[in-house]
């Protein structure tokens, strides 16, 4: 199975263009590819349980694995306890596990 | 070794301007760590990471020395982080785009910085395990 790993480091509250990431892992993971989204940078903000963590939690639901970077979130005063439903933490070292694994990986 | 791995990663944001930065450094990073060979292409602005004539200051403002300012140079971190894979069996091979460094002056780089053009960009990709480009929005 294809496996994929996009990488959302855009603010959804800054820019217009985030749903490409979210778009592009659910029709991934729809045709049977092995779907993450790695959030990083501002690109975790929407882990915040609100308004926009709706669609993080409707992608885990899908079939995608939803990460948001540690220390992303550490920069930004966000608890890794409290993050949206479906959405987990990891470490950067998820990115470079894929590259060694042969993942194809995307950076937005 | 069985699971040595290289990868190739290129980067076109300059230093001091995006998190595009910090996230690469600590790409490499955690690649070095691992002892894995990291090509990294440096394009348009990112030619200026590596640039030799940072210089750490003070801060005035806030009354603090350099010593006490510690201030980020991009270009130590870079030489740190060659240093850090050699110790782990690794190798950075840092190509900056020869073009890109003439428009901005920035011929004077570290040691271990090479001059080439994107066709070494594809090169390394060829060669590598994978690739990952970090491209500017």
């Amino acid at each position: 199975m294809p496996r994929y790993l996009l990488i959302e480091s855009r603010d959804p509250f800054d820019s217009n263009d985030t749903r490409f990431c979210c778009d592009l892992a659910q029709q991934l993971a729809a045709t049977k590819n092995e779907v993450t989204l790695f959030l990083v940078q501002n690109g975790v903000l929407p882990v915040r349980p609100n308004a926009r963590s709706g669609d993080l939690t409707r992608l885990a639901g899908a079939g995608v694995r939803v990460l948001a970077d540690s220390f992303s979130l550490r920069e930004r005063g966000i608890d890794e306890r409290h993050l949206a439903s479906g959405v987990a933490a990891a470490p950067l070292d998820i990115v470079l596990d894929a590259l060694a694994e042969g993942v194809r990986v995307i950076w937005h | 070794m069985a699971d040595k791995k290289t990868i190739t990663i290129a980067i076109m944001d300059a230093p001091y301007e995006n998190s595009r930065s910090t996230t690469a450094l600590r790409l490499i990073d955690i690649a070095a760590k691992r002892g894995y060979n990291i090509n990294v292409f440096a394009y348009e602005g990112a030619v200026l990471q590596p640039f030799a004539g940072q210089t750490p200051h003070a801060n005035a403002v806030h009354g603090r020395s350099v010593e006490e300012e510690n201030h980020f140079i991009p270009k130590d971190a870079i030489a740190a982080l060659m240093r850090e894979a050699e110790r782990n069996g690794g190798k950075i091979d840092w190509v900056n785009c020869g073009l890109c460094v003439d428009e901005r002056g920035a011929a004077n780089a570290i040691a271990g910085v090479r001059r080439g053009s994107p066709a070494d960009f594809w090169q390394m990709a060829e060669a590598s395990d994978n690739t990952l480009v970090i491209a500017t929005r």
